[in-house]
């Protein structure tokens, strides 16, 4: 699929980039005729990304995120995030519904929701180098029966 | 992010405005426990009507005021939810163990 634009963002693991990353996003697929429900669901799915690059890759430290925002031909929306944190020992496991390591505060639905909101959702990892997660959505108003 | 809160007949409505997320429900999670735990409410009411975004860590938060309402004996509702929001709520499921309207 042929690249029409890309932006690329590093920034630190603070929780507060959470919000930046969503609206970074917001501003980027403004180029594509989004409706609002499809604009939710792709904040939604990034927040959900960086999140886990904040509160897992990098739990007792601060590290950095490369988020990667592509607009394919087609109106495809792709999203890779990026980190070079501990790493996920079972990727299988970590993609379950419910299935946590971080306690109570953390529900284990990330995800689900990053699965749910958009097309295809690839995560790679390796245990002590990171993970990267590449997200693809379909996105605009698109006549009836196309 | 902000939080009110108001207890009436037993009832503790909590309302949230703002984007919750895991950067904003760390904070949040205290507030909300130490309202129940001074109020001890029959029944919670989480007001969702100016949220204006919600990802799974709003999850989590409900699902812990909702934990701790089940050991005091009440019950959890959650209402005027927006639409982003609510597409969260569904995904998860979570519409199965608490009152949604």
């Amino acid at each position: 699929m042929n690249e029409l634009n890309t932006v690329t963002f590093d920034f630190p693991s603070r929780s507060v980039n959470e919000a930046f990353a969503r609206g970074a996003v917001a501003c980027f697929a403004a180029q594509l005729d989004m409706t609002l429900t499809e604009l939710g669901d792709v904040k939604t799915a990034v927040s959900e990304a960086v999140t886990n690059c904040a509160v897992h890759a990098y739990p007792d430290s601060i590290g950095n995120i490369r988020m990667r925002l592509r607009i394919l031909e087609g109106g495809v929306l792709e999203i890779q995030v990026k980190d070079k944190g501990r790493g996920i020992e079972d990727v299988e496991r970590a993609r379950q519904p419910l299935f946590t390591t971080g306690g109570e505060d953390r529900g284990g639905m990330g995800f689900t929701i990053m699965e749910s909101f958009m097309d295809t959702v690839k995560v790679r990892s390796r245990v002590g180098s990171g993970t990267t997660v590449t997200m693809r959505k379909r996105v605009g108003r698109r006549p009836a029966g196309r | 992010m902000k939080l009110t809160s108001n207890l009436s007949g037993g009832r503790l409505t909590m309302a949230l405005s703002g984007e919750l997320d895991q950067h904003a429900a760390k904070e949040l999670a205290v507030k909300m426990e130490e309202r129940l735990e001074a109020d001890l409410p029959r029944e919670c009411v989480l007001d969702l009507g100016e949220l204006r975004f919600m990802d799974s860590s709003g999850i989590a938060l409900i699902l812990r005021v909702c934990k701790r309402m089940r050991a005091l004996g009440g019950r959890t509702r959650v209402e005027n939810v927006q639409p982003q929001p609510m597409r969260v709520l569904d995904a998860s499921g979570i519409g199965r163990i608490i009152e949604i309207d």
